[in-house]
């Protein structure tokens, strides 16, 4: 299949229906409501069905009802909105439903503002809503990774019956770029028997509940399940590692000005690595293991004051090298910067 | 005339309080699946209080949804499957006051949905606290000395709200007596008619007693369902789209 | 063989039977059932078979059988 030119939100909303994705329901906010003005007209094309929900509240409680009746469905929000959603995604999570959620970050808490920004990394990677639970979370950096991401995130929920983020921001989401986009798929309703569909009398029944905490090995099911998902689904892209004395870590948008960094500090002489975040949890810890013996620390890259990707790089290196934090949440980094950053830290962690 | 509870409804037990009328209402949905002969079609979505325990009872599938949201689940699943009787099982706090705005935008939208209301005035499952339904001057463990009609609100009429709006049915009923669930069971049964034909949004309210939080007798309360809730809460279809003026 | 069967096992007691049933056909047994309750007896002498019991039922204790 030949590319076309496609903005990333976009993209993501034609690939989910390529994906078998016949329903959606959600709420506009930006910067993801291309994704909602898209499907509100090319869902009835495919013979889905869309709603513009009263809320987002409302939007992902009846994503529930769609899942739970066994198809595929999605709904996409951003900063606000994705907190709003936060109750629904942990009776989901609880549920063991399989359902796909973009949140196309924007900046800020509170309002914000609408441009890009990387200051949900903390919600998405750490449950976000209440109970003990993750979530698997997608990253892509560019328009075709958001693309083919969409198409697998929802193999991934049905593998482990569970729902998948992908965590997209305001500079991926709203950017034109050349994509390949995937096959289209169709999707069995009746795929799983679990999924409600009204149940012959004398037959068992199926309960789509979050209540499960009564069975006796719910826990012993939830350790399983997150420890596959530890172990199978870390995803990652290494560039120029090998040698480097510095490794920066960054996803999304960032990621793709520190290619540039990584690029530009080696022409200068400084060598410079990236270890590119494609799954945010599970936490890629084994891009950290054999590390060269040359690298000296971690620099961080994303869109956020606090710099938090910086507490999961500790974690997977066992707080044995010096990690620190370049970016803001208001303004994309740029190489330059980057690689001065880099340097003072080279030059402290020297010292 | 034999009767008796059908299958769907009464071959697990149940942990409902002394007198609480949730068996009568599932009887009334039991009977009128067997009638219809949809008891293999039925979804039910129920919201997470004291309805929740119905999914232990009913031989239906069903969803636990989340407080105040079964209206927008239950539209969900009717999305996908179209062949379903989809049902959105609340009680007042659910429908009145957390999910008061997925009960108005179902109506607007007129969502192919059935919701049942159970209206007992209280939040029960939580110990009694006041409700968009409660009287003025209830008692209540958070409004010790009785509502306040100028501090907590007058009592909620969903009419007043969807009485003028484009849906299928809306329809007030109770269980205070005999031939008052009869007039239930009629009300029930073309609401589900109606939504098998997908005629649109239908909305049943039933007062229910909660002896429990009410402090009084079964008997008790189905009398002052009809002393005191009726008189404010009068029964009756409000709106039957299509149907005989 | 009367006209109504009771499955007493179900009984909670509510007597919202007792408060419905036409002719005062149903009073407490003064017997205590598996759930710790005193279930309810009827009165096959009184009892008309009307179903008032059965329709006033939350636990389904009540089967009309003519």
């Amino acid at each position: 299949m030949s590319k076309v030119l496609m903005k990333g939100n976009e993209a993501l909303a034609e690939a989910a229906l390529r994906a078998g994705c016949r329903f959606y329901s959600g709420y506009p906010i930006t910067p993801q409501t291309e994704i909602l003005e898209y499907l509100s007209w090319r869902m009835e094309e495919v013979g889905g069905e869309f709603v513009q929900t009263e809320s987002e509240l409302s939007g992902i409680n009846m994503l529930l009802g769609a899942a739970s009746a066994g198809a595929r469905a999605f709904t996409s929000t951003s900063g606000p909105g994705f907190s709003l959603m936060q109750e629904g995604l942990s009776y989901i999570v609880a549920a063991d439903l399989p359902l796909v959620v973009v949140n196309v970050m924007r900046e800020g808490s509170g309002l914000g503002n609408i441009g890009a920004s990387q200051g949900d990394y903390w919600q998405v990677t750490r449950g976000g809503g209440h109970g003990d639970y993750r979530t698997i979370v997608l990253a892509p950096s560019n328009v075709q990774e958001g693309a083919d991401l969409m198409a697998e995130a929802f193999d991934l929920a049905e593998k482990y019956l569970h729902p998948v983020l992908i965590c997209s921001d305001a500079a991926i989401g709203q950017m034109v770029e050349g994509v390949e986009l995937p096959e289209m798929k169709e999707h069995d309703i009746n795929k799983f028997d679990w999924a409600v569909r009204g149940c012959k009398p004398g037959d068992p029944i199926r309960t789509i509940q979050n209540i499960y905490f009564i069975d006796n090995d719910y826990e012993a099911h939830l350790l399983e399940k997150y420890d596959k998902i530890e172990k199978n689904e870390q995803r990652w892209e290494m560039v120029q590692t090998e040698d480097a004395d510095l490794i920066l870590v960054a996803y999304g948008i960032s990621s793709r000005m520190c290619k540039e960094a990584v690029k530009e500090a080696r022409a200068q002489g400084l060598k410079l690595g990236l270890i590119r975040l494609i799954t945010l949890w599970p936490f890629p810890n084994k891009a950290f293991e054999n590390l060269a013996p040359c690298v000296k620390g971690f620099l961080t890259v994303e869109m956020s004051t606090l710099g938090q990707v910086m507490d999961d790089v500790k974690l997977a290196t066992g707080c044995k090298y010096p990690v620190d934090h370049y970016g803001s949440m208001m303004a994309l980094p740029e190489a330059d910067g980057i690689i001065a950053k880099a340097k003072s830290m080279l030059e402290e962690v020297g010292k | 005339m034999k009767q008796k509870a059908p299958v769907s409804i009464s071959s697990n037990p149940h942990s409902f309080c002394q007198g609480c009328a949730q068996g009568i209402v599932n009887r009334l949905i039991g009977e009128i699946m067997e009638e219809m002969g949809t008891t293999d079609k039925l979804v039910v979505t129920t919201d997470v209080a004291c309805g929740a325990m119905n999914v232990e009872v009913w031989n239906f599938d069903t969803i636990v949804g989340a407080h105040g949201r079964p209206i927008p689940t239950a539209t969900g699943v009717k999305k996908v499957r179209k062949d379903v009787l989809s049902v959105a099982h609340l009680g007042d706090g659910a429908a009145y006051n957390i999910g008061l705005a997925e009960t108005v935008h179902g109506a607007l939208r007129d969502d192919d949905v059935l919701v049942l209301v159970l209206n007992n005035g209280v939040f029960a499952m939580t110990g009694g606290q006041t409700s968009a339904t409660t009287l003025v001057g209830q008692k209540t463990t958070s409004s010790v000395k009785g509502k306040r009609a100028e501090k907590e609100g007058k009592p909620f009429h969903v009419e007043d709200v969807l009485g003028k709006m484009d849906i299928a049915y809306l329809a007030r009923c109770s269980v205070d007596s005999v031939p008052a669930i009869k007039k239930t069971k009629k009300y029930l049964k073309k609401a589900f008619e109606k939504h098998q034909r997908g005629e649109g949004f239908c909305l049943v309210e039933i007062l229910t007693p909660c002896p429990t939080n009410w402090g009084l007798s079964p008997a008790a309360s189905m009398e002052r369902i009809r002393n005191e809730v009726i008189p404010q809460y009068p029964l009756g279809e409000f709106i039957d789209r299509g149907g005989e003026e | 063989m009367g006209k109504v069967s009771v499955t007493t096992d179900r009984c909670k007691a509510c007597h919202l039977c007792i408060a419905n049933c036409p002719k005062e056909a149903i009073s407490p047994s003064g017997k205590v059932n598996s759930k710790g309750y005193e279930y309810i007896v009827v009165d096959d002498e009184k009892c008309v078979g009307c179903g008032s019991c059965y329709q006033m039922c939350p636990d389904y204790v009540f089967e009309i059988l003519e």
